[in-house]
């Protein structure tokens, strides 16, 4: 008898073209102040703003097990953050966009230990509690322009052309800074526990993996990506007001586009986040239009196709771009040819 | 501030009916509606659609408010909510919260933004006067009267009919339920029924009380949470309390500054949350 041969394989083809495709791209976007219109780029910076906090949704929803509906307390936060970094205490409004990170992240901490006490809808309602609780506070904060809010005077002195270029390239970067690292971050060991916790809490506990603590982690990550995230948006917007700020739709954005383009992978976003876009510039004229269908198009995904757009993309053409999940191919194909075979019927994509 | 104390009571009255229907609909298949604040306000529209047409009293909008509302909870739980049970956490929380989003939005839609009011005539401002400094309005106390009246009723029927035995069954383990040969599929779109009747009932007297708009939704669900919270989750007289706990705190906050007054109801349930994480009135479930 002689060992079973196999490769165990985490590339794919379609990841390695993908990469280089990806690379391409990037350049390309990265060139954009050069030959594209300022319009063409304020829309990429929602673009990638979206994309981020879909992408930090699916983080807690998708792998974490936190459905949490009050993501939009660290969109505020970091909004309000960079404010008083950038005009109250000088920072570089630059700068200032990691550092409303760490402070969103900072305020997670506390949070945690009280949203924590719930498990599964009442955890939603919690984190939306104290979410309001953050809005009013700074509703009632004079120095922080109560109800009408304040404006993002630091970066008056620049010249427009410059402080959109500028932002939009740290747009790009923070964008594929949460890709990569979500990408990576899911395909190492802290992946693969997350990935245990999401299909059965007590068996990985029973193997050894601390959940409370891999869940509270990933809900500061996730946090301190949607601080960084409503730092750049009102970077973006210069005006910024509690309501605005802190309402409830910027978590119904992630939670639709992320069932919608599938919840669980990280192209999903990706193609979720493009059928928002898609979806409001038609409807633009509208109203609110445009969000009541995308409430009926998620609805409806999570009743029939819950794995969303991307999981029947890549099971009906097998293709995956950030491959995550390890798998076993038997018959010691080598593995760059092994992608084309798929009739025997082993691989397995459930991780 | 004892006027203060009277008024947040009469107000926590309205905020447990908010929270029975909550409650009893987490009791029952463990399903948490983020909509549930959304539907009282659809049922208030209702109820103001009905008054511009025939031109009735609110009160009586009620006749045709609750049972649309119990039938529309019927079959919103058979037609939808029923698929969403049993598949983990995401799907309840994803498709109420879709529903909470598109009943804003539509009601946004159709009747503008502007904050709308229900006028029951001369009951809406007449009142009780105690003494110099306090003064009960007859129709806080109507509201204080029917809520309490609702969770007694409630308490009867869960305890005394065949439909409530059948109701706590399925809430204490849902498979031996089912063995016995209750059919939790019918079950649980009679107990939504049930609650949206009953949040029936709270929409149109919180559009009698307050004005209301597409966006008065999510605070209501918020308070309903926060009463069921406080109280203990699974003791209908504990909401109640809770219900009343928040409403005193919102007014005391609102008595010393009028932007604290929700805000405060909110830094009591976290200081509640905070020291006893089951509640204050422990719950039966």
């Amino acid at each position: 008898m002689t060992e079973p041969a196999f490769v165990v394989e985490r590339g794919t083809r379609t990841s390695r073209v993908g990469a280089v495709a990806g690379a391409v791209v990037l350049l390309m976007l990265a060139a954009l102040p050069l030959w594209g219109t300022r319009s063409l780029m304020r829309m990429l910076v929602e673009f990638i703003s979206l994309l981020v906090l879909a992408q930090m949704w699916n983080l807690l929803a998708g792998y974490a097990g936190l459905v949490s509906i009050g993501q939009q307390a660290y969109v505020g936060l970091g909004g309000y953050a960079l404010i008083v970094l950038a005009d109250d205490l000088g920072v570089d409004p630059f700068a200032s966009v990691f550092l409303a990170g760490l402070v969103a992240a900072a305020f997670s901490v506390p949070t945690a230990a009280l949203v924590f006490r719930f498990r599964g809808g009442y955890f939603a309602v919690g984190t939306w509690t104290v979410a309001e609780v953050y809005r009013l506070l700074i509703a009632n904060s004079p120095r922080l322009g109560r109800g009408s809010g304040r404006t993002l005077a630091a970066v008056f002195p620049l010249a427009p052309d410059t402080r959109e270029a500028l932002t939009y390239w740290l747009a790009l970067l923070i964008g594929t800074g949460a890709i990569i690292h979500s990408y990576l971050h899911l395909r190492s060991r802290f992946g693969l526990s997350l990935t245990a916790i999401r299909d059965s809490e007590p068996a990985s506990e029973s193997l050894g993996i601390d959940v409370f603590r891999t869940k509270l982690c990933v809900y500061i990550i996730a946090s301190f990506g949607a601080g960084l995230t409503g730092a750049l948006i009102y970077l973006n917007l210069l005006r910024i007001s509690p309501d605005a700020a802190f309402t409830v739709n910027w978590t119904a954005f992630m939670i639709f586009i992320v069932v919608i383009g599938g919840i669980g992978t990280i192209e999903g976003p990706i193609v979720g986040t493009l059928v928002f876009f898609l979806l409001r510039e038609f409807l633009a004229d509208f109203g609110a239009w445009y969000l009541i269908l995308l409430g009926v198009v998620a609805v409806l995904v999570m009743l029939r196709y819950p794995q969303g757009l991307w999981g029947l993309i890549a099971d009906r053409w097998d293709v995956r771009f950030f491959p995550v999940q390890r798998r076993v191919r038997f018959g010691a194909a080598p593995a760059g040819e092994a992608d084309a075979d798929r009739s025997a019927g082993l691989t397995s994509g459930a991780t | 501030m004892l006027n203060s104390v009277v008024q947040g009571i009469l107000l926590g009255g309205l905020y447990a009916l908010f929270a029975t229907g909550l409650s009893l609909i987490f009791g029952v298949m463990r399903l948490v509606n983020l909509a549930h604040g959304d539907l009282s306000i659809l049922a208030a529209f209702l109820a103001l659609v009905v008054v511009r047409v025939t031109e009735i009293n609110p009160l009586l909008a009620l006749l045709v408010v609750v049972p649309a509302m119990a039938g529309f909870g019927y079959l919103m739980q058979r037609g939808v909510l029923n698929f969403t049970l049993g598949r983990g956490v995401l799907p309840p929380v994803l498709v109420t919260f879709g529903f909470s989003i598109i009943i804003q939005n539509l009601l946004l839609e159709v009747f503008s933004a502007d904050s709308q009011r229900l006028n029951p005539g001369r009951i809406e401002t007449a009142s009780i006067a105690i003494g110099k400094e306090l003064a009960i309005g007859w129709f806080p106390l109507i509201t204080f009267v029917v809520a309490v009246l609702i969770v007694i009723g409630l308490q009867l029927f869960m305890s005394g009919t065949s439909l409530g035995r059948a109701l706590r069954a399925t809430s204490d383990d849902q498979e031996a339920a089912e063995l016995m040969g209750i059919d939790n599929r019918r079950l649980y779109g009679v107990a939504m029924a049930l609650a949206l009747a009953i949040v029936g009932v709270a929409g149109v007297f919180l559009g009698i009380r307050t004005t209301f708009g597409p966006s008065s939704g999510p605070d209501r669900l918020l308070f309903a949470f926060e009463a069921v919270i406080i109280g203990g989750l699974g003791s209908l007289w504990g909401t109640l309390a809770g219900g009343i706990i928040l409403g005193v705190a919102q007014t005391i906050g609102a008595k010393f500054s009028p932007g604290w007054g929700i805000l405060t109801g909110h830094l009591v349930f976290l200081a509640v949350l905070f020291v006893r994480p089951t509640g204050l009135f422990r719950g039966t479930q």
